[in-house]
């Protein structure tokens, strides 16, 4: 047994790169990288368009401890391209999925990503739909699948889609989950139906706090690598069970939001009804604060 | 091919289907007689959060039916709703339910095939069609991540650029091809001959892995996927044993 090495780092999830929040988030140390940057396999898609490669296309996978259990872990780049999945870099993600379910170990995916990359949108998209079933067969084997999502690029697309087959999410105030982006929503339905540019609209249709308060995410942490791995680690503590009784839960739970909430014009009108006293307050409350407003939150334990 | 053909073609010994809205449900028999349900959505429309739940019930009722009989996917959508209020109740998590629906009906003993017969695109495609033990197509479907238009915009290329490129590979451009290609699609059925023989056909293989990379590596569409994926693997076992014995 390897002797636990606390990790104390501080840094800004949403400022770091992929490889300071992997050093921050396992214990000091335990990190081993496969198929690193050194190896160079590189996209051989991103020539056609003239862009630049980079090394380890945008993702690292490997091995290390949480709190002294071993753990597979994959981080997402959102600096390069996005953070998106094209043929290699969801090919690690799938690798590093199938070999949880060899080894028996848990895994946590550091999402930070745009979705589907568009000079590779083929393979990107098959990528996502088979990390989603080998994230599935892993949860069927007992593993838990836990994802962080704090990054710049957010988590969305095909992103947001393998995030809601994951066990647990963990989500800062910055992290931001959605199908669609901003700028998508916009580019088809017009500016009358979602303005981009108006942050604030972004921020509390899709981001963090809205989506801990309505149980799309399971814990809320500040924008700090020691509180992504503090909520990891408890993260890990729980097993979750993947089988017809929990989706059968969740079935109950997402109708149940709809009933709730399927008239509300706006994220404040949701948060009204979950009786916060003051919702349009609700993006200024530090994580405290938050916190104990969002006492009544709807949340989905057992149903996810 | 008309869904109503196609209905047809597949269950000449009878179906009991209904399409509601843009929602399609019920039964079929297969010829050997054995009963398949059948669901999907159709029309070309978007999967929203209304959609998505209704279909994933329907999943979910078959399942705890304990039937374990065949479930028949038809798609013929858009992409996933774009809009306001289906992100603001948390669309990702209806799709991925759907998806994780189809999928752990298959590893309960339910045969899950994917019959794409018009287009379908993003989110809903992955949601459906590729949540599927096996996807097949109609000649004529039109998978897609993002149409070439919305593409041209994203990479700033103008779409005569976009359509030169798409000339030397599979691995971006929309089509029916070059799914197939990168392994998305196992097989492209025959719409001039008897659709039940191919659908029984289907049913036959074996159950098990997912060979969608195998399939675009032997295809060419997606070269490295599935050798990458297997090194991933093997790196992360040898390396397993050797922390063991360390």
């Amino acid at each position: 047994m390897t002797e636990v090495a606390a990790n104390n780092i501080s840094l800004s999830w949403y400022e770091a790169s992929a490889r300071q929040r992997i050093d921050a988030l396992v214990d000091s140390g335990s990190f081993a990288e496969f198929i690193g940057p050194e190896l160079r396999e590189m996209s051989p898609h991103l020539a056609i368009f003239d862009l630049p490669e980079q090394f380890d296309d945008g993702i690292v996978v490997g091995r290390g401890r949480l709190d002294g259990s071993p753990v597979l872990v994959a981080t997402q780049e959102g600096r390069f391209m996005g953070g998106a999945f094209g043929e290699i870099h969801g090919a690690k993600l799938t690798g590093l999925l199938r070999a949880a379910l060899a080894l028996k170990q848990d895994i946590l995916i550091l999402f930070d990503t745009g979705g589907v990359r568009l000079q590779e949108a083929n393979a990107g998209e098959l990528a996502i739909a088979e990390i989603m079933r080998a994230i599935i067969e892993a949860r069927c084997a007992g593993l838990n699948v836990v994802g962080l999502i704090g990054g710049r690029a957010g988590c969305y697309g095909g992103g947001s889609l393998i995030a809601g087959t994951c066990s647990r999410l963990i989500i800062s105030e910055q992290g931001r989950l959605s199908v669609s982006g901003p700028e998508v929503i916009e580019t088809n339905k017009g500016i009358e139906e979602f303005d981009s540019r108006d942050r604030a609209l972004v921020w509390r249709t899709m981001g963090g706090k809205h989506r801990y308060l309505i149980g799309g995410a399971d814990a809320f942490v500040d924008d700090e690598a020691l509180a992504f791995r503090g909520a990891a680690i408890d993260a890990l503590r729980d097993g979750r069970r993947c089988d017809m009784a929990v989706l059968e839960a969740e079935q109950a739970r997402l109708e149940r939001r709809l009933q709730r909430f399927g008239e509300a014009e706006d994220a404040v009108d949701i948060w009204r009804t979950l009786g916060i006293a003051d919702p349009s307050d609700v993006p200024a409350l530090p994580t405290g604060a938050f916190l104990r407003a969002a006492n009544d939150r709807e949340n989905a334990d057992d149903a996810r | 091919m008309t869904l109503d053909d196609i209905l047809a073609s597949l269950f000449p010994n009878g179906s009991r289907i209904e399409t509601t809205g843009a929602m399609i449900s019920g039964q079929a028999i297969l010829p050997d007689g054995g009963p398949i349900h059948v669901l999907g959505i159709t029309q070309g429309q978007p999967l929203g959060v209304d959609e998505a739940i209704v279909l994933a019930g329907r999943v979910i009722e078959i399942v705890k039916s304990g039937d374990r009989t065949p479930i028949l996917v038809l798609v013929d959508s858009a992409s996933q709703r774009m809009s306001k209020r289906d992100e603001l109740l948390g669309l990702s998590e209806y799709l991925s339910h759907l998806a994780k629906a189809l999928l752990l009906a298959e590893a309960e003993g339910h045969r899950t095939v994917g019959l794409l017969y018009g287009g379908s695109a993003a989110g809903a495609f992955i949601a459906t069609a590729l949540a599927t033990g096996t996807l097949v197509a109609l000649p004529g479907a039109q998978p897609a991540v993002m149409d070439l238009p919305s593409m041209a915009r994203v990479t700033k290329l103008s779409i005569d650029v976009l359509k030169a490129k798409a000339e030397a590979t599979p691995v971006f451009a929309p089509g029916l091809d070059n799914m197939v290609m990168t392994g998305g699609i196992h097989v492209v059925w025959d719409n001039n001959a008897p659709l039940a023989p191919q659908l029984a056909a289907v049913l036959q293989r074996p159950q098990g892995q997912d060979d969608r990379g195998r399939l675009g590596a032997e295809r060419g569409g997606r070269r490295k996927a599935a050798e990458i994926a297997d090194r991933v693997v093997a790196l992360a076992t040898v390396s397993h044993q050797d922390a063991q014995h360390g």
